[in-house]
């Protein structure tokens, strides 16, 4: 493995600690060496970032990026004022309450049936993860055009005609009621499944065979009890993870939005469908209001934290599965 | 017990189909004529299959695909090893190297992680748009590169680096650099392999921050070419879908490759919560 190279003598030999600050001076020049790219980098385009953009959204910073004009908490008066930016939160909340538990239930249900496969397995894991591989503009892309366009031949309107409905639906412009979200949760669902079906097939590998055999001597016998008894509570920290990351993501989504949505973000369009990114990617760059669109990603950041808290208390309260699985 | 196995055989095969069907879609629809995707009647495979749609992708002179998927190639490639070895680089100092600046240093690396990505972008934008890099490569690049969880999951890595390995090593006359260069980083390798595999996926998938930061299309990368493409007036249907089929090739031949080294990266990276 590594090679066993002839010591060097060094010249003068070892010299044991002679000054004090001497002696640490070559662990400093390293340790700033390897370290000094990654602080550098974190510090101008994380610290120095988010402080700008923090004085910036208590300034009226419209067509700058220069402090200056203060103006206090208008910027967040005036977002928190707007009923689109209010409507995009409202938006995301709802989206994230239904993408998150189904998301959650589809990888775990996948990840339960891929570990009873017994060959083939690997197969079957690759058809489901395989979509992790693909861009959320190209998913948008297939699911607005193809899958769910709003054409005769469709997949999902070729379906509808052959269970009998013979109206073409306009999947992505029906709005009442709202089938364009049908769209936009099942490409999500799509994208992102295969990822966390991953991460619970690993949980579950990692429980030890023995407890289901002693679970299985204690008189549990259909899969069920197996599931609820053993699997389920085992997976607790697996479970709690997935829900945070789903919870993050969620509340980021864009690209899909941004994608599948497109003539209808002015707001003009029958379905509002902007997300909070998406306004504050409209303010910022279309507008060129920065002040506004820092205000907005503040304001998106804290709802981040106190969902992903009160997640948290939640998960919190779940504890006593855990010492019952144990 | 046989008929269970059936039982989930058949389930599993059910699920399949849906994740599937897109990747059917796409190549179905590359290769099909303008007319016949125009068509109203469903039709399972082109009645003979045509290659107008990638001539016309690449020949669309607004939406330059070929400098696109150049300009994501050359990003993805820069960012996986560059964003990784920074992060190796880091991690090891923190767990190796003892000096007194080390605690702080890794709270200082870490407390970024608290603030969700996407959010940020346009703080972002505002340091990197003051710098000139709106319109560069640089300005694609270089917010990307800085991994605070990438040195998290290396320094747990090297904290649990063999210290008889590190001793051999300094018996050689190797300095901090030294044992990192040739001792470290090199058996580091799968770990290096894993992260950089998911980071190229990342760079190579990457829509906001191009979208924002690239606005000329000569910096457009190729997600945001195929959004251009999506959602023009009249749509090119085979040449949308020829262009999105060559963006997603690169990547599923990755993942049918180094699906071994991705399922590593996202278990180390789902560990995060």
């Amino acid at each position: 493995m590594t090679t066993a190279a002839p010591a060097r003598p060094r010249a003068g030999g070892p010299h044991r600690a002679p000054a004090r600050w001497a002696s640490r001076w070559p662990a400093w020049r390293a340790f700033l060496l390897l370290t000094l790219p990654m602080v550098a980098g974190l510090l101008l385009f994380k610290y120095v970032a988010i402080g700008w953009g923090l004085l910036l959204s208590f300034n009226d910073a419209r067509g700058t990026i220069s402090l200056g004009s203060w103006n206090g908490l208008d910027n967040y008066r005036r977002l928190l004022g707007d009923p689109a930016f209010t409507r995009s939160l409202v938006t995301i909340l709802v989206f994230t309450l239904f993408i998150v538990p189904v998301t959650f239930a589809l990888a775990l249900g996948l990840a339960v049936l891929v570990n009873r496969l017994r060959g083939g397995r690997a197969i079957f894991r690759t058809t489901f993860f395989i979509p992790t591989a693909v861009s959320y503009v190209v998913g948008a892309l297939v699911w607005k055009m193809s899958l769910f366009s709003g054409t005769p031949s469709g997949v999902a309107n070729s379906l509808a005609y052959l269970l009998g409905y013979e109206d073409t639906i306009g999947w992505v412009a029906t709005v009442d009621p709202p089938l364009y979200w049908i769209v936009l949760v099942t490409v999500r669902l799509w994208l992102q499944t295969g990822l966390y079906m991953i991460l619970f097939l690993a949980g579950i590998q990692q429980i030890p065979a023995q407890l289901y055999e002693a679970a299985r001597v204690d008189g549990a016998h259909t899969e069920w009890q197996l599931f609820r008894h053993i699997t389920w509570p085992m997976l607790r920290n697996t479970s709690v993870a997935v829900t945070l990351l789903l919870i993050i993501n969620a509340f980021q989504a864009f690209d899909e939005f941004y994608n599948i949505l497109a003539s209808n973000l002015s707001g003009l369009g029958s379905a509002d469908g902007r997300t909070p990114l998406i306004y504050l990617f409209q303010t910022a760059l279309g507008e060129q209001n920065y002040g506004a669109g820092s205000a907005g990603a503040f304001i998106v950041t804290a709802l981040i934290v106190v969902f992903t808290l009160l997640q948290g208390r939640f998960a919190g309260f779940g504890r006593t599965g855990e010492e019952e699985g144990r | 017990m046989r008929k269970r196995h059936l039982g989930s055989y058949a389930a599993a095969v059910v699920f399949a189909v849906p994740f599937l069907l897109p990747f059917y879609l796409l190549i179905r629809n590359a290769l099909m004529t303008r007319r016949e995707l125009g068509s109203l009647d469903w039709q399972w495979w082109p009645e003979e299959i045509s290659f107008q749609g990638f001539a016309d992708a690449f020949g669309n002179e607004a939406v330059p695909l070929a400098n696109a998927l150049w300009n994501s190639t050359l990003i993805a490639a820069i960012s996986a090893p560059l964003s990784t070895l920074l992060a190796s680089m880091a991690g090891y100092a923190l767990a190796r190297i003892p000096v007194a600046a080390s605690k702080p240093v890794f709270y200082f690396i870490i407390a970024t992680m608290m603030v969700p990505g996407a959010a940020t972008f346009i703080p972002t934008f505002v340091v990197v748009g003051s710098m000139g890099g709106v319109n560069t490569l640089w300005g694609l690049i270089a917010p990307g590169l800085f991994s605070a969880f990438a040195v998290l999951l290396f320094r747990g890595f090297y904290l649990r680096f063999p210290r008889e390995l590190e001793d051999a090593g300094r018996v050689d006359g190797l300095g901090f650099l030294g044992l990192y260069a040739r001792l470290a980083l090199p058996n580091s390798g799968a770990l290096f392999a894993s992260l950089g595999i998911l980071s190229f996926i990342e760079h190579w998938n990457a829509f906001l921050w191009p979208l924002v930061i690239g606005q000329d299309p000569e910096y457009w990368t190729v997600q945001v070419a195929l959004s251009t493409n999506l959602n023009q007036q009249a749509v090119n249907l085979p040449a949308l879908f020829a262009g999105a089929l060559v963006a997603i090739l690169p990547l599923v031949a990755l993942f049918l490759i180094a699906q071994r080294w991705i399922v590593r990266g996202v278990l180390l990276s789902g560990i995060k919560g």
